[in-house]
C-alpha cells in the first residue's frame, strides 16, 4: 500500500508489540521450566505445553508437579512460615516493596509474556493487569508495615494454597500472594494449566526480591494439583478464583478440615441502563464490561438490562460500537479483542450461543476473524427473557445478553434474579436514583456510571454463588488472618436423662418453637421431656424436623424489612430485649441453674444482658469506609447484612451462648433461625417471651429446639439460607460445610473447638465480620 | 470491519465539491436538547484510553500525519498581524511540507485545509492564496468574546464573505448557554447562518467557558439545529481550549445529529493541539466515534498554528530515518 492509498483509506495498519525480549527470556531457559520449591528450581520433569492461543505457537514446556512435589512445596512453606511470620512487619514490607518495584521494572516483559500466554490484548496486560499487580504489592507492603500496630488481635493462618484461574494469571496471583505474604503466611501457588508462564517469571522475581526460601512456592500442573492442596493436612487456607462448579468441589473437599476458605467464583453481572443515562457513555462502558479480556471476566457486565423506552436506540448505538471493535493479534497495540484462551472454551462459547441464541436476536460485530488461533466475535443477544438459559448461565466469552425493564423496582428484580452476585453496574445521571438502586442489588461490587474499576484499597468479591471473602482493602486481610481466640476441645453435653422417680408440677408449661413471631407446635408432633439434675420435670421441648426448618427459614426470609430498618431502631430493640430480660433476671437464673445443675445462672443472665447492650451499642457504630481509590469520586465500603443466618447454639451457656450469636447477627440486620442448646433448650423457649415483649418484628428471630443432627442437613442445605454458624456441642463442622456447598453459603464453624462464652472471646469484631458482607460501591463524579 | 460507505471526494487541496448535502438546520427541538447527557468521568475514561487503544505506525503514521496537514486551518489571530505576516502564513499553507519530503512520500500538491485570519486580513489572504485552492476562513461576530453589538456582529459576517472568505468562524454568545436561553442561541446562530450565504459556518462554542460538558453537548445540538456546518471548540483565547473529553462530547453530538437527521456536520478542535501525536489521537477518536466518512477536511479541521512544524519533523524522520530539527522546515 502506498502512502497515498493509506491517505485515502485511513486504515489503522499494524502496530505490533515486539515479542523479542520474551522469546529471548524463554530461550535463555531452554523453553523448559521446573517447579519453584523452597527457593530452588527443580529440574524440569514430565512437562506439558504452554501455547499461545492467538497462533497455537509452542512457548515453553512446563513441569507437571507430582504428589511428592506438592508435598515438598507444602513442607517447605510450613517450615518457612514461622520465621516469616516472626519477621517484623517492616521486614516483610521491604520484601513486598521489592516485589512491587520488580514488577514495575519488568513491566513490559510481564505484559508481553502474559499476552502471549493468555491471548489478551497487549493494551490490557500493559495498561490494566500489570499496573494493578504492582499496585497490589505496594498496597500490601503497606499492610505488612502496619499489621503489628493495627491488627494486634489477629495472626497469620499458616500455609496458604492458592489456586488461580487463567483469565488474569498474574493479577490473580497478586491478589492472593500479596495479602498472604503481608500477613505472615507462606504460599504454595498452583496456576491454571493454560497459563503458567507469568507465575514462573514471578517466581524468578521473588528470588531477585530476596524472599526467604519456602515463602513462595510454585507447583504448576493440572487441576489435580489443586485437589491435592485442598486435601493436604498442612495447608491452612485455600484461596480459589475460578468457576462456581469447581468452587463447590473445593467447598466439599475442605469441609470440616478447619482450613480457611475464600472463593471468588462466577457471575452473570447485571448492567442496568436507565433512560436518563449518558447513553453513549453507557454504550462505551459495555466495551469495558463485556469486551474486556474477551468477556472472560468473572465480574463482566454480561447481562444488559435497559429501560424499555430507550432500548431500541441503545441497541442501535451498541451495534454500531461493536462494529468498531478490532479483533485480532493480541500483540497488536490497536486490538480491542484478543484470543479466547483455548479451543475448549471457544467451542463452549459457540455452543452456548448456538443453542441459546435462538430464543432471541443474535447480532455479531461486523469483523473478520484471524484464520488461525481461537477467536470469537463480539456478540449481542437481545430480546431474551429471564427464563432464557443464556440470561442465567455464565458464558465466559464476549457475549452480551439483553432484556428490558419498565420501572426501577423491576430493574432491581431482574438484576437480582440470578444465583450469582458478584458485581453490578448502574447507569443514570440521577444520582438520587443510582444511589437508591445500589444497596438493593445482590452484589459485592456496584459500579455507578463506570464499570470494571478495580483497586487494591477496595474490596472485591461476591455474594450468593459468586463465592465469599473479599480481596483488597482491610477487609481482604480477614481472609489471611485469624483472630487470636483461646479455644479448647469441644465436648458435647448430654441432656439429663429421665429420673427413676420424677417430680412433676401439675400445671403444665408448654414450650413451643418461635417462628414468624408466633409460637408454633412442632410439625412432627414429637417432643422430649427436659429434666433437671434433681429429677424434676422442667418442661417439654419440641423436636424440630425439616418442615419446621422450612417454616422458620420462610419466616426469616419474609422479615427482609429488618435489613432496611435504621440502625437506631435495631439498637433500641436490642437494648429493650436487655431491659425486658433484666426484669425477669431471677426467673431466668433459676431456670438456667435448673437446666444445667450449675449455680452460675445469675451470672449468665447478667452477662447476657451486658452482651445485648454490647450489640445494641454496635448497631450504629460498625462504620463503613470511603476508600482512597485512584478516581475522582468515592468507593464506599458498606457493611451489609449477610441475610438469613442459621445458627446452631452452643450446648453450654444456654442463654448467653444463644444471645452471643443472635445479637450480633440481628444487630447487623440479619434474620436468624436459632437451634437452641440441644441439652438445655428451655432457656431459649423462655427467651422468646422476652422477644415477644421487646418489639422484635416477626420473623427476625426464629427459635427451634430439638436434636441438632436431626435438622442440621435441612438447615445447612437450605438454598434460601445465606450463612450457617455451627457452634453446637457436637461437631457439625464437616456436615455443615458440605451442605453449605449447595448455594455456597458462608459458614462459621467451631471445628470441634469450644470458646469461652463468658469471656471476651464471646464477643468482638470477629462476630461483626461474620454478620456482614462488605459491599463496595464505586461512585465517580464530576460535572 | 463495516465502514460508512458515503465518502467525500478530492481530499487534498480545496473544499471538496460537495458530496455531502449541507446541513440545512431544523426547528429547535428542546426535548432533544434537554435529553442530552454528558457524564464527565465516563467521558474522561474513554478519552484517556483512545490514545492507548489505537496506535498508528510507520507508513500508516506518515499517511495519517499527511491527512492531518490537509485538515489544518493554519491560523494567525494576533493583534500584531500584518499583511506580510499573513502572506507568509499563506505561503506555508500552500506548501506546508518541504517539497523533497512530499516527493519522497509521493504526495505532491498537499496543502492545509484553510487559512484562518481576522476580517481585516481576509483580502490579503485571498489574494495570497489565489490559484492554490486553499480557502480563507475568517473569525467573526466580535471574536473572541462575541459581545459587540448584535447588528455589527451580523454585518461583520457579510463583510467577510464579501471580502472573499469562504468559511466563517463565529463565536456564540456564551451567556445564552450559561443562562439556559437556548432559543436565543438558536435564533442568533440561525441568523448568522443566513448571513453566511454560500460560505460555510463554523460555530465556536468556547467550551472552556460553558461550565459543564452537559452544556457543551446541548450547545452543540442547538448550533447544529440552527444550521452550523461545523461546530468548533474554542477561540484559542480561553484558558482551556480543545481537549479530548470536550471533543468526545461534541463528536457524539454530531453523531446523534447525523443519526436523527441524516446530515453530517463537521468538527473543529482548536487551540492546544501542538504535537503530531496529539493529532493522531484526535484522528483516532474521530475515526472511532464518527467513522471514516468524517476523515476529510470537509468534515474535520484542526485549528492550530504550531502543530504543522511537529508533523513536518515526524515526516522527515519517516523519510530519512533520522530525528529532525525545527530549523530544517520553513516558517509559516
Amino acid at each position: 500500500m502506498t502512502i497515498k492509498d493509506i491517505f485515502d483509506t485511513m486504515e489503522w495498519g499494524k502496530a505490533p508489540e515486539s515479542d523479542g525480549e520474551v522469546q529471548a527470556w524463554l530461550e535463555a531457559h531452554d523453553r523448559k521450566f521446573g517447579l519453584f520449591i523452597d527457593g530452588k528450581w527443580t529440574a524440569p520433569g514430565e512437562t506439558f505445553d504452554a501455547r499461545n492461543p492467538a497462533n497455537d505457537e509452542l512457548l515453553a514446556a512446563v513441569t507437571k508437579a507430582g504428589l511428592d512435589d506438592v508435598n515438598a512445596a507444602v513442607a517447605a512453606a510450613k517450615k518457612a512460615q514461622g520465621k516469616w511470620a516472626g519477621l517484623s512487619g517492616h521486614q516483610r514490607a521491604k520484601h513486598l516493596y521489592a516485589l512491587a518495584r520488580l514488577v514495575q521494572k519488568h513491566s513490559r516483559l510481564l505484559a508481553v509474556l502474559e499476552t502471549m500466554d493468555n491471548g489478551k490484548p497487549i493494551r490490557e496486560s500493559r495498561d490494566v493487569d500489570v499496573p494493578l499487580v504492582a499496585r497490589h504489592f505496594y498496597y500490601h507492603a503497606g499492610m505488612a508495615q502496619l499489621m503489628e500496630r493495627e491488627m494486634p488481635d489477629r495472626e497469620a493462618l499458616g500455609v496458604a494454597g492458592h489456586i488461580i484461574p487463567w483469565n488474569f494469571p498474574l493479577l490473580m496471583l497478586a491478589w492472593k500472594v500479596a495479602p498472604a505474604l503481608a500477613m505472615g503466611n507462606t504460599v504454595v501457588l498452583k496456576p491454571a494449566s493454560a497459563t503458567s508462564l507469568s507465575a514462573v517469571l514471578f517466581a524468578h522475581l521473588t528470588q531477585e526480591a530476596g524472599l526467604p526460601p519456602g515463602v513462595f512456592n510454585l507447583t504448576t500442573g493440572p487441576g489435580r494439583i489443586g485437589t491435592v492442596l485442598c486435601e493436604h493436612p498442612d495447608v491452612d487456607k485455600i484461596a480459589f478464583t475460578g468457576s462456581t462448579e469447581v468452587g463447590r468441589l473445593i467447598r466439599h473437599a475442605t469441609a470440616g478440615s478447619g482450613k480457611g476458605l475464600t472463593l471468588e467464583l462466577g457471575g452473570k453481572s447485571p448492567y442496568i441502563v436507565f433512560d436518563d443515562a449518558d447513553i453513549d457513555s453507557a454504550v462505551e462502558g459495555l466495551v469495558d464490561a463485556i469486551w474486556f479480556n474477551q468477556g472472560q471476566v468473572c465480574c463482566a457486565g454480561s447481562r444488559l438490562i435497559v429501560q424499555e423506552g430507550i432500548a431500541e436506540r441503545f441497541y442501535t448505538k451498541l451495534k454500531k460500537r461493536m462494529d468498531k471493535l478490532r479483533i485480532g493479534d493480541p500483540l497488536d497495540k490497536s486490538i480491542d479483542v484478543g484470543a479466547i484462551i483455548d479451543r475448549g472454551q471457544l467451542e463452549s462459547i459457540a455452543q452456548m450461543v448456538e443453542a441459546g441464541g435462538k430464543e432471541g436476536d443474535v447480532y455479531q460485530a461486523a469483523c473478520t476473524l484471524p484464520n488461525q488461533g481461537c477467536y470469537y466475535p463480539p456478540t449481542l443477544i437481545t430480546g431474551l427473557a429471564p427464563a432464557a438459559e443464556l440470561m442465567q448461565e455464565e458464558i465466559f466469552g464476549p457475549v452480551l445478553v439483553a432484556t428490558t425493564f419498565r420501572t426501577p423496582a423491576e430493574a432491581v428484580a431482574l438484576a437480582n434474579n440470578t444465583r450469582y452476585g458478584l458485581a453490578a453496574t448502574v447507569w443514570s445521571e440521577n444520582m438520587n436514583l443510582a444511589l437508591d438502586i445500589a444497596p438493593k442489588l445482590a452484589a459485592g461490587v456496584v459500579w455507578l456510571n463506570t464499570t470494571n474499576a478495580f483497586d487494591a484499597a477496595a474490596g472485591f468479591g461476591g455474594v450468593r454463588e459468586s463465592g465469599f471473602g473479599r480481596e483488597g482493602g482491610w477487609e481482604g486481610l480477614l481472609a489471611y488472618t485469624r483472630p487470636k481466640v483461646k479455644t479448647k476441645p469441644l465436648t458435647a453435653l448430654v441432656a439429663v436423662p429421665a429420673p427413676k422417680a420424677a417430680e412433676v408440677d401439675a400445671l403444665d408449661r408448654t414450650a413451643k418453637f418461635f417462628v414468624g413471631g408466633k409460637q408454633a407446635r412442632p410439625d412432627g408432633g414429637y417432643s422430649r421431656a427436659i429434666w433437671s439434675k434433681r429429677g424434676k420435670l422442667l418442661g417439654h421441648a419440641g423436636l424440630a424436623n425439616r418442615k419446621d426448618v422450612r417454616n422458620a427459614v420462610e419466616a426469616a426470609r419474609k422479615a427482609e424489612g429488618w435489613a432496611k430498618a435504621t440502625a437506631h431502631l435495631r439498637a433500641q430493640i436490642l437494648f429493650y430485649i436487655g431491659e425486658n430480660l433484666s426484669a425477669r433476671a431471677e426467673e431466668f437464673a433459676t431456670r438456667i441453674n435448673a437446666l444445667t445443675g450449675a449455680r452460675n445462672g445469675a451470672r449468665e443472665v447478667e452477662l447476657t444482658i451486658e452482651r445485648l447492650f454490647t450489640w445494641a451499642a454496635w448497631c450504629d457504630k460498625y462504620d463503613g469506609a470511603v476508600k482512597p481509590v485512584p478516581m475522582r469520586g468515592a468507593a464506599l465500603a458498606t457493611h451489609e447484612p449477610v441475610g438469613v443466618v442459621g445458627i446452631f447454639c452452643p450446648d453450654e451457656a444456654p442463654l448467653l451462648g444463644l444471645v452471643s450469636l443472635m445479637a450480633p447477627a440481628i444487630a447487623m440486620g440479619n434474620r436468624v433461625v436459632l437451634a437452641a442448646s440441644q441439652p438445655y433448650p428451655l432457656a431459649a423457649t423462655d427467651f422468646y417471651q422476652v422477644l415477644e415483649t421487646s418489639d422484635v418484628p416477626p420473623g427476625v428471630v426464629n427459635i427451634l429446639t430439638g436434636l441438632h443432627n436431626d435438622f442440621a442437613t435441612a438447615l445447612a442445605g437450605h438454598l434460601d439460607v445465606d450463612a450457617i454458624w455451627a457452634h453446637s456441642g457436637a461437631d457439625l463442622s464437616a456436615l455443615v460445610e458440605h451442605e453449605a456447598a449447595g448455594n455456597l453459603k458462608r459458614t462459621w464453624v467451631n471445628n470441634a473447638r469450644a470458646r469461652d462464652w463468658f469471656g471476651t472471646d464471646g464477643e468482638g469484631r470477629e462476630f461483626l465480620h461474620h454478620a456482614t458482607e462488605v459491599k463496595t460501591t464505586w461512585i465517580p463524579w464530576g460535572e | 470491519m463495516k465502514t460508512d460507505t458515503v465518502r467525500t471526494g478530492g481530499e487534498t487541496a480545496q473544499l471538496p465539491q460537495a458530496v455531502e448535502t449541507r446541513n440545512p438546520g431544523q426547528p429547535l427541538d428542546m426535548d432533544w436538547v434537554m435529553s442530552a447527557q454528558a457524564n464527565r468521568s465516563a467521558i474522561e475514561r474513554r478519552a484517556a484510553t483512545i490514545g492507548t487503544r489505537r496506535s498508528v505506525k510507520k507508513a500508516h503514521q506518515a499517511a495519517w500525519l499527511l491527512k492531518a496537514i490537509s485538515m489544518i486551518d493554519l491560523t494567525t489571530l494576533a493583534g500584531d498581524d500584518t499583511p506580510g505576516r499573513v502572506r507568509r502564513l499563506c505561503a506555508k499553507a500552500a506548501h506546508p511540507v518541504r517539497a523533497e519530503l512530499l516527493e519522497a512520500l509521493d504526495m505532491p500538491g498537499l496543502t492545509t485545509g484553510a487559512v484562518c485570519v481576522y476580517h481585516e486580513m481576509v483580502a490579503t489572504a485571498v489574494e495570497a492564496l489565489a490559484g492554490t485552492g486553499v480557502p480563507v476562513a475568517a473569525v467573526s461576530t466580535g471574536f473572541p468574546a462575541g459581545l459587540s453589538p448584535y447588528r455589527l456582529r451580523i454585518a461583520e459576517i457579510g463583510e467577510s464573505v464579501a471580502a472573499g472568505a469562504r468559511e466563517i468562524d463565529i463565536v456564540i454568545s456564551r451567556r445564552h448557554v450559561l443562562t439556559g436561553n437556548w432559543q436565543a442561541l438558536y435564533d442568533e446562530v440561525r441568523e448568522m447562518r443566513a448571513e453566511c450565504g454560500e460560505a460555510h459556518l463554523k460555530t465556536i462554542l468556547a467550551t472552556g467557558e460553558l461550565g459543564s460538558l452537559r452544556n457543551v453537548a446541548r450547545a452543540s445540538l442547538v448550533c447544529m439545529m440552527a444550521g452550523a456546518d461545523f461546530i468548533k471548540t474554542s477561540t484559542g483565547k480561553e484558558s482551556v481550549n480543545a481537549t479530548l473529553p470536550v471533543s468526545l462530547v461534541m463528536m457524539r453530538a454530531i453523531r446523534d445529529y447525523h443519526e436523527r437527521t441524516g446530515y453530517r456536520v463537521g468538527y473543529k478542535p482548536a487551540g492546544g493541539i501542538s504535537t503530531a501525536k496529539d493529532s493522531l489521537t484526535y484522528l483516532a477518536l474521530l475515526k472511532e466515534e464518527l467513522g471514516d466518512a468524517w476523515l476529510t477536511p470537509h468534515l474535520f479541521r484542526f485549528g492550530a498554528s504550531s502543530l504543522l512544524l511537529d508533523i513536518e519533523r515526524q515526516l522527515e524522520h519517516y523519510v530519512t530515518g533520522h530525528y529532525s530539527a525545527g530549523y530544517r522546515h520553513a516558517m509559516g
